[in-house]
């Protein structure tokens, strides 16, 4: 199938846009001895989307990945592509294209002819690889680039180079394991912005493995938390950031402040900061101590020479600057503001910390 | 050619900026000029003179000798010195990447700290004591050989292929030792990024790895073929004259064993020697130098 998709050249974007595949974990359990990687992982995503893989180091991002590549076999649970169980398909003939986190250019073979590998694996004509191999570079933004050897290239265009493999082939599905981890700032951004245009473009159903909740948020469909080997909340950006489903997610996706709280006579209301607000998501017991979330952008400050709350510090981030406070039980809360705003609360100011009128998160108490 | 002058610029750039750099080598290269020139100069002196007159008659120079060393007996030591190195350097290297890789992947580490040990032991047990070991495990009253029965197979310690066999006892971790490493610096990423363009295993290992490994594998080759060629003590415990070899045939004309005077023929033959190491690095260069282009 896939090698008569790479044989005949249709205009790519028509072919992906019918083809977009759907991809389906389910109840994957993968251990490698204690370790436990993925543990009853369930995850769909939807033809067509950028979906990121979102999590802390060893939450098992790569190994759920690595999954759908072909190179590990789930201990339980179903890998399935547009419906099918793939789980019994070797690697070579998995279909989904995959870009590494660095140094996977093949290092004796030119730009050109690591774009071709794959062609030339399927024992496809030298034209035709030339052909597909100089489109494919023209696509990536490196057209001059075919004779150089990886060696001669910078990290950002080894990634590009890599991109413009994986997609050789046509695969049904895009796989990237944190492939601008190991770029500087500045090709970061450019390469994100490039890989979006790239994956629109194509419509191809494409995983995003990242642990840079930035790059996940800006670039993602959705975006899916994993915590531990298994799925927190998948969710649209905006979502996740507005409505995180859990206390993990919520301190994981963005900044969170936790200030110490009580949940009232039943568990949907929360005393915190002297108010009473209703609670979001999960509920605790009636009168326990709690830690109540709040984004630093929803803290409000006031000067006031009575209060209890004094400024600590101040963190120009641009137009925003975010204004660090301690409360008087030394609590440490973050403020955001628009620079022009911060201006009137210098360190040492006193002030009263609000909370506008919306329910809240709540946690359990840290020690 | 472009490539190539890169190149040369790339590789004298960081010497301008240390000039002292230059300087360092000059004990080495007296030492080279000492330790190989003189012998290597008496050499040449000797192989292109006769001393065939008595004392006091003056020197003659000739290429009497190198003639004679490339004719008869001489030259069928030449060809079958050349020919067991080749031999025994292509079955090491092979069978040194096959060993080695079956050490890389295992995954028990002793395993790996045990063959290399052993290679790091056996690449050094040459000369008699490893033809002795031979002789009496595999020698016509060896204890295999007779166990076995091998002698009435028409197995024969003291022939080509049993001198192959000793060589290979040395040569083979010799090539372990050499690939080892190389081996190691394969990437799974490489392996795993072949595998998800459609690559089979084998695919994977003809079109990757191997052209990936071709620098070191052919300077292993080189190293073996070297080794092997200039053995000398292990084939003379063994197999006396019964297999013509080059440099037994040195020892017998410097030893003065076949005729007084043939000295200078040896010497001829060394010069023969050096000439087909010459060749065997000419040969070699430049293909290392091709397919380290992409291993800076
Ligand atoms: N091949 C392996 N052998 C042993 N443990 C592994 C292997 N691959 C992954 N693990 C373990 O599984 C867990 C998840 O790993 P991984 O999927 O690489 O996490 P992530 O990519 O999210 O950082 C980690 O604890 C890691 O140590
Ligand atoms: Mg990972």
């Amino acid at each position: 199938m896939s090698t008569s998709a790479a044989t005949t050249a249709p205009p790519a974007a028509a072919t992906a846009q019918e083809t977009s595949a759907t991809v389906e974990f389910r109840q994957v359990r993968r251990a490698f001895g204690a370790a436990v990687a993925l543990d009853g992982l369930d995850l769909a995503v939807r033809p067509g989307e950028l979906l990121a893989l979102l999590g802390p180091s060893g939450c098992g991002k790569t190994t759920a990945l690595r999954m759908l590549a072909g190179f590990e076999t789930p201990d339980f649970g179903d890998v399935m592509v547009d419906g099918e169980d793939v789980t019994a398909v070797p690697a070579h003939r998995r279909d989904a294209g995959m870009v590494f986190q660095s140094y996977s250019l093949f290092p004796h073979l030119s730009a050109a002819d690591n774009v071709a590998f794959g062609l030339r694996m399927r024992k496809i004509g030298v034209a035709e690889r030339r052909a597909r191999a100089a489109e494919l570079l023209e696509l990536v933004g490196l057209p001059q680039h075919g004779d150089r050897y990886p060696h001669q290239l910078s990290g950002g265009q080894q990634q590009r180079i890599a991109l413009a493999r994986a997609l050789a082939l046509r695969p049904r599905v895009l796989l990237l394991d944190e492939p601008l981890s190991a770029l500087d700032a500045k090709v970061r951004l450019t390469l994100r912005e490039e890989i979006r245009r790239l994956q629109r473009e194509l419509a191809i159903t494409t995983l995003f493995v990242t642990h840079d909740q930035e790059e996940a948020l800006s670039m993602a469909d959705r975006v899916a938390v994993m915590h531990a080997g298994r799925l927190e909340q998948c969710a649209e950006p905006a979502e996740l950031y507005a409505h995180p489903a859990t206390a993990f997610v919520a301190e994981f996706v963005g900044t969170m402040n936790r200030i110490p709280g009580r949940t009232g006579d039943d568990g949907s209301v929360v005393e915190v900061l002297g108010r009473r607000l209703p609670v979001d998501g999960p509920q605790a017991a009636p009168h326990r101590e709690v830690e109540v979330l709040v984004r630093p952008e929803a803290v409000e400050l006031l000067a006031d020479e009575e209060g209890k709350a004094r400024v600590t510090g101040t963190m120009f981030l641009g137009a925003l600057t975010r204004i660090t406070v301690r409360l008087a039980d030394g609590t440490v809360v973050k403020a955001d503001m628009t620079t022009h705003a911060a201006a009137t609360f210098p360190a040492g100011a006193a002030v009263t910390v609000g909370l506008p009128d919306h329910p809240v998160l709540i946690d359990e108490r840290r020690a | 050619m472009n490539a190539n002058t890169g190149r040369r610029r790339a590789a004298t750039g960081p010497q301008r900026h240390q000039p002292l750099a230059r300087w360092a080598v000059v004990p080495l290269l007296l030492f080279v000029a000492i330790a190989f020139g003189i012998p290597a100069l008496a050499m040449l002196g000797g192989a292109f003179t006769t001393s065939d007159a008595g004392p006091g008659t003056a020197v003659h120079y000739t290429t009497g000798n190198l003639t004679a060393s490339l004719q008869g007996a001489y030259f069928t030591a030449l060809l079958g010195s050349v020919k067991l190195s080749l031999t025994t350097a292509l079955i090491s290297t092979v069978v040194g990447l096959l060993l080695a890789q079956a050490v890389v992947t295992s995954r028990h580490g002793m395993l790996r700290h045990a063959v290399l040990s052993a290679s790091g032991v056996l690449a050094n047990f040459g000369g008699v004591p490893l033809a002795f070991a031979f002789v009496a495990t595999l020698g016509n009253a060896g204890v295999l050989t007779q166990h076995l029965g091998l002698d009435k197979a028409g197995w024969s310690l003291y022939s080509f292929w049993g001198l192959v066999l000793v060589y290979l006892y040395f040569l083979v971790p010799l090539m372990v030792l050499t690939v080892i490493s190389s081996l190691d610096g394969l990437r799974a990423q490489w392996r795993e990024a072949a595998r998800n363009n459609g690559a089979t295993t084998w695919q994977y290992w003809r079109y990757v790895a191997l052209p990936v490994l071709a620098p070191s594998l052919l300077g292993g080759f080189v190293l073996l073929f070297g080794s092997a060629f200039a053995a000398y003590a292990t084939a003379r415990a063994m197999v006396g004259a019964s297999v013509p070899l080059i440099t037994l045939q040195i020892a017998n004309t410097l030893g003065g064993n076949v005729f007084a005077g043939q000295g200078n023929v040896g010497l001829a033959m060394s010069l023969d020697m050096v000439v087909v190491a010459g060749l065997v690095m000419a040969v070699y260069i430049p293909l290392q130098r091709r397919s380290a282009r992409w291993l800076v």
